[in-house]
């Protein structure tokens, strides 16, 4: 790569870049390059893009149905083997293929989750940081009794109003994250909200939606992204514990935690039943803060190791 | 005028109380919202779907339904204030008593938790600062980590399977063996504390081969956040001059480390450690599913999968607000001990 492509780095690390994009993308590179000395950090990732490989081709990688068991008399809870890697459930469906088909689930609660609440956040924050006032006060005490909950209470208020389902756990997760996101944003408002160039768009004209859209929010963004990165094991960890609890996803669906749940019975005697989902939580929620840890300390190099 | 020298006190407090009564009022308002307005039928909700069309038909005007939002909302207001939470539907009580009932065990729990988690964080986090980048320190880092990522039933499930199924050294679940579930007269409603008081010293071990796998499980994922939290802020203080100051004077190492820089430490640590008590509350929930604890958690479970929504938001409130109340707490702890804080005040 080096070789072939000799400017391609020099260009990157440029001293004078000669336009926005060559300066972001520079930025990135640093960054990535600090990252990428980062052992954990790089672990971490590994995890995560795994976890969306399998997630993309969850249906090449198993002949078995994650939801259609095989046959009950003598398929049933079969301990781990070469042909069923994890075993088998008690309705006979290979516990492996559940495994990787729930992937999906997880991974579709991680990102619809980082989809809805991180705009939200970022309104709210940038809003109140750049408004200032009475509008600031309304706001900020909104998100301090959000989060003066704790987070998985009030989710299960959340669902247990709404009904039970995937969908619901997501918007209750969602309405539990966002307060976190407008914190942080809020506080680099503040940071640049008197800065000459803020003052230079204003006096051009500029009305505070244009100055918050266009040039608050991006401030704020990679900032976000990394508290997002970091909140994500506890996502999926809330979303496995409202599955266990029966108010995630519904059966037949092969969601980790309400697969825990159902191993839950069998426990004494078919021990992977209920180890091999819970094995997938840790192994991936490890990956998002092994992940997240890195990103903030190459973003943020003074915060708390 | 005397009476009317301004107290060093009074402004603070009026601060504590006013955030206090606003945030309290907030979360009345959540929960408002969350009973009311997100069910499609609230009245449904509140009585249950077997209830006769009378009863219906009475919690519709009870409820104040056909009133206006606000009004519904003043009338919640008071009926919250003046201590009643409704009856659920599950155990024909009124709330209040039940949480009332439920709660000791939790408090118990949390507290042998917070216990187990400070006593051993705190140690590990202090070896993890003074040996920064050894081995240690990266087993501590290890074990943080874990904590950080675990589903905490599935861990539960995993040492009731080993400790009690396979090793037989701990009690199963349940919060006492039925034998002594009468023999010990309920005065504090803490099992351990009675028992003791009473003397009857073979339901105090029953009891704690009960509690000591919850709570270690439990004090394991404060310990996870404490020792994290003790590395950084050591780390920080022995970075600190006084800290070179008392080891060019000769002050042996280990005083240097446990008294002097601990002890600067402690005060942004008392924060932490009433923080992982109020999240332990929340921890709770999926450990006593777990564990069948009799506590505040599996109440709170036992009416969400019945859909008893009083209970549901009787026990919310009271889990919110003790939340709220322990991170008001740490706040005045903290100010009262950092005496840099206290004179900004």
């Amino acid at each position: 790569m080096k070789a072939r492509w000799p400017s391609t780095q020099a260009w990157l690390m440029s001293e004078q870049p000669s336009s926005g994009r060559q300066a972001a993308l520079g930025r990135a590179y640093r960054a990535w390059v600090t990252l990428r000395a980062n052992r954990l950090a790089m672990i971490g990732l590994t995890i995560v893009l795994l976890l969306i490989f399998v997630a993309i081709f969850a249906n090449h990688l198993t002949s078995y149905s994650p939801t259609v068991g095989g046959d009950l008399r003598t398929e049933r809870l079969l301990p781990p083997s070469l042909t069923h890697w994890m075993g088998t459930d008690e309705q006979s469906r290979d516990i492996f293929s559940r495994v990787v088909y729930g992937s999906r689930l997880t991974l579709m609660v991680v990102a619809l989750v980082a989809i809805i609440a991180t705009p939200i956040g970022l309104f709210v924050g940038t809003t109140a940081g750049y408004l200032g006032g009475w509008v600031d006060t309304i706001l900020m005490r909104i998100t301090d009794i959000f989060l003066a909950f704790p987070r998985l209470i009030l989710a299960l208020a959340f669902v247990a109003a709404l009904g039970p389902g995937i969908e619901n756990a997501i918007i209750a997760i969602a309405i539990t994250s966002w307060p976190a996101y407008a914190r942080l944003a809020r506080a680099e408002t503040l940071t640049i909200r008197d800065a000459d160039y803020i003052c230079a768009i204003r006096l051009q004209g500029a009305g505070p939606v244009r100055i918050i859209w266009g040039h608050v929010v991006p401030m704020c963004l990679s900032s976000v992204i990394v508290r997002v990165t970091l909140d994500m094991a506890g996502i999926i960890l809330t979303a496995a514990g409202l599955g266990f609890l029966g108010l995630g996803a519904q059966p037949p669906a092969p969601e980790w935690g309400a697969m825990i749940a159902s191993g839950r019975q069998f426990m004494l005697d078919f021990w992977w039943v209920a180890t091999m989902p819970g094995l997938a939580i840790l192994f991936v929620s490890l990956g998002f803060n092994l992940l997240g840890d890195g990103l903030r300390d190459v973003l943020d190099p003074k915060g708390l190791k | 005028m005397i009476w009317f020298r301004p107290c060093r006190w009074l402004l603070p407090l009026t601060r504590l109380v006013s955030n206090l009564a606003v945030t309290l009022l907030g979360l009345l308002l959540v929960t408002f919202l969350i009973g009311r307005v997100v069910p499609s039928d609230p009245v449904l909700a509140a009585v249950g779907d077997r209830a006769s069309q009378s009863t219906y038909d009475k919690a519709f005007i009870e409820l104040g339904l056909d009133k206006p939002i606000y009004e519904q909302f003043w009338i919640y207001i008071k009926t919250v204030a003046s201590g009643d939470f409704g009856t659920s539907i599950l155990t024909k009580k009124e709330i209040v008593d039940d949480i009332i009932r439920v709660f000791p065990a939790t408090l118990e729990l949390a507290t042998v938790s917070i216990l187990i988690g400070t006593l051993l964080g705190v140690p590990a986090g202090v070896l993890a600062a003074v040996k920064q980048g050894k081995l240690i320190d990266q087993v501590v880092r290890v074990i943080g980590l874990i904590g950080y990522s675990v589903p905490i039933f599935w861990l539960c499930l995993l040492g009731l399977l080993l400790f009690y199924a396979k090793l037989d050294w701990v009690a199963g679940p349940g919060r006492i063996d039925i034998s002594f579930e009468y023999a010990v007269n309920p005065m504090t409603g803490l099992l351990l504390v009675d028992s003791a008081m009473q003397g009857q010293w073979d339901a105090f071990k029953n009891a704690f081969s009960h509690l000591i796998l919850p709570a270690s499980l439990l004090g394991y994922f404060s310990m996870a956040y404490i020792s994290r939290m003790t590395r950084s802020f050591m780390l920080n203080e022995l970075s600190q001059e006084y800290v070179t100051t008392a080891r060019v004077k000769g002050v042996p190492e280990w005083r240097v480390i446990w008294c002097h820089a601990l002890r600067n430490a402690a005060v942004p640590l008392v924060t932490v450690i009433a923080l992982s008590y109020a999240s332990l509350l929340e921890g709770s929930v999926l450990t006593e599913t777990v564990f069948s604890w009799p506590g505040l958690g599996q109440y709170l479970t036992n009416s969400l999968q019945n859909s008893d929504m009083n209970a549901v938001l009787g026990a919310t409130l009271l889990i919110g607000a003790i939340f709220i109340g322990l991170n008001q707490l740490s706040d005045a702890l903290y100010s009262s001990l950092d005496p840099r804080v206290r004179k900004r005040l």
